[in-house]
């Protein structure tokens, strides 16, 4: 059973695709309103964590809960329908919709946010309602992503790479824009990040992922304060996005 | 409540473009929407002579329509599409043959009833599958069908045909005349409400999403869209469809055969839609006057080498206008659009 207190709850998941397993005896849990960043080298199962979560893997052992909802076996629209949002990292626009349109294909049985909340929150979105997908800026992009992800009612946005392809005032613009939205809204957050700068400035909890599974879980602000430490965690390579914030 | 206003300078540097229209407005009518319906009024009265061929031209566009609402708009490859027209036509004729049923306003949606029903039924099992396995799954039905038409040949005639078939005058006075005037403006009438009815489809946040499924089937579940289940919905409107086809075709006619339920018949309407071009619903207008117009043509030209004419125009749609006959003449419409600006 989950805890009356978390949002999202994975028990020892072990995930993958088809007979590869990827994901080992994952065990983690989300409160609340509660924003976590997920960092790591490249191919040590960050993605592949949240597409767990979304049900577009396979998954070979483990238990996922939405609130006190088993979702384990539940397709990846039942899962939306109870409380999931994805922001994939391709953004994955459709390219023959409009802005508008592109909005208003989601399902959404239980509104909350409109789409007059989502050009009130972008409102570049609505200067830009009646051009194609295909027609958008990769921050605009980006913030449709995020709005068609919170069209359909989520409690808990799972966020990949949002920062990729963007420049820097359009980052502190979405970040800035994404804690609001997690004040207002109760909404739970998990970002996954390569960019350290983006992920520890975003989240006060940090995951580091390392060989599918959870290496350390714990305050942003160690990480922040320790670059040796977030150096031997994840390389030097991340590691240095994070000089700017000292 | 902070907002990202988007004051960058490529905010400025992007300038709308002839697709830039507000959905509203894209789904309002043109004026150029106008001119097929024209040509079909016109048709009665400039071709008089031709009205049995143009009904034939108004079922198959009926045909092509709703083939166009699953390929054009959900992505589903079919190759048994005749299975839903026959089971409109055999419904129709059969109506009429063994249970004397022949009023035609009411048969024609007993007859789109009956291939919705089967549209239902098997695009439940069908629509589980995806690609070759579904294009492979889609020709079978309709080969059941075909088959199982040919063994119940005591209600279906078989390969002698249904014969039988009594249709009485439309609203009790017109009849079904030689010439085929009076059925021309019953065909006309059906279409125009398939078309209506089709057109507010594609343009709801429902046909919306079928594009979506269409483009990306794995962004639409992770977006909470339940795609197996529209999937089947348009499955089973596209079939209703069909069948009403069907039973126009039993009904103008007055006789069924198997070859309703043919492959020739589901791959003819899929060559007369990619013509045409597909998720357009007007390409269905398109290729099938262009279609039976060159075939009947090429008939009397040479009753022997005929399908070579067809071939080449075909051969060349593909090369040079691979989005249909009427993607090319949109193609052409934005080239002259950007030349003069």
């Amino acid at each position: 059973m989950s805890s009356q207190a978390d949002q999202l709850r994975l028990n020892n998941v072990y995930a993958g695709y088809d007979a590869t397993v990827i994901l080992k005896d994952v065990t983690l849990r989300i409160g609340h309103g509660e924003a976590v960043s997920i960092i790591g080298r490249n191919g040590v199962g960050k993605s592949t964590l949240l597409k767990t979560i979304l049900g577009q893997t396979t998954l070979h052992d483990g238990a996922i809960y939405i609130g006190n909802t088993d979702i384990t076996a539940c397709a990846t629209y039942r899962r939306v329908w109870h409380g999931l949002g994805y922001i994939p990292q391709e953004r994955e626009i459709f390219p023959s919709l409009s802005v508008q349109e592109n909005l208003t294909v989601v399902s959404n049985y239980r509104q909350r946010i409109s789409v007059s909340r989502i050009y009130e929150l972008f409102p570049l979105l609505y200067e830009r309602r009646s051009h194609m997908g295909n027609q958008l800026s990769g921050g605009e992009q980006q913030m449709l992503a995020i709005g068609r992800a919170l069209l359909g009612n989520p409690s808990v946005l799972l966020m990949d790479e949002p920062s990729e392809g963007l420049a820097p005032v359009i980052v502190d613009e979405l970040q800035s824009t994404m804690r609001t939205l997690r004040e207002q809204e109760s909404l739970a957050i998990i970002l996954v990040e390569q960019n350290s700068r983006v992920a520890l400035d975003f989240a006060e909890r940090c995951i580091v992922m390392n060989r599918g599974q959870i290496v350390r879980d714990g305050p942003s602000v160690e990480l922040r304060s320790n670059v040796e430490l977030l150096d031997r965690l994840v390389g030097i390579d991340i590691a240095s996005d994070t000089q700017g914030l000292e | 409540m902070p907002s990202l206003v988007g004051s960058h300078t490529r905010r400025q540097q992007m300038q709308p473009t002839q697709n830039n229209q507000h959905p509203s407005r894209r789904h309002r009518w043109h004026l150029a929407e106008a001119l097929p319906w024209v040509i079909a009024v016109g048709a009665y009265f400039v071709f008089p002579d031709y009205l049995a061929f143009g009904t034939q031209i108004l079922i198959t566009i009926i045909f092509a329509i709703s083939l166009d609402l699953i390929l054009g708009y959900a992505g589903i490859v079919t190759l048994g599409h005749a299975a839903y027209f026959g089971t409109g036509a055999y419904a129709a004729g059969m109506l009429s043959a063994h249970l004397g049923w022949n009023e035609p306003i009411s048969g024609l949606v007993l007859a789109g009833t009956a291939a919705a029903v089967m549209g239902w039924i098997s695009g439940l099992v069908l629509l589980r599958y995806r690609g070759l396995a579904l294009i492979m799954l889609t020709l079978a039905t309709a080969i059941l069908l075909y088959e199982l038409a040919n063994t119940f040949e005591d209600i279906t005639g078989g390969f002698d045909g249904l014969l039988g078939i009594h249709i009485s005058p439309l609203l009790g006075k017109f009849d079904n005349d030689l010439w085929g005037h009076n059925y021309y403006w019953y065909t006309l009438t059906v279409l125009v409400i398939v078309f209506l009815a089709a057109r507010r489809v594609v343009f709801s946040p429902f046909g919306r999403s079928l594009i979506g499924i269409r483009d990306n089937v794995q962004r639409m579940h992770a977006i909470g869209t339940p795609v197996y289940r529209r999937l089947v919905t348009i499955y089973t409107i596209s079939a209703g469809l069909a069948g009403i086809a069907g039973g126009l075709f039993a009904q103008s006619n007055a006789f069924v055969t198997l070859d309703v339920l043919g492959f020739a018949r589901s791959g003819t309407i899929l060559v007369i839609l990619i013509l045409g071009g597909t998720g357009r619903l007007y390409g269905a207008f398109v290729g099938a006057v262009v279609y039976m117009v060159v075939e009947d043509e090429l008939t009397k030209l040479s009753p022997e080498f005929w399908e070579f004419g067809v071939g080449l125009v075909l051969v060349l749609v593909v090369l040079f206008a691979r989005r249909g006959l009427l993607g090319f003449i949109t193609d052409m419409n934005e080239l002259m659009h950007k030349a003069r600006s």
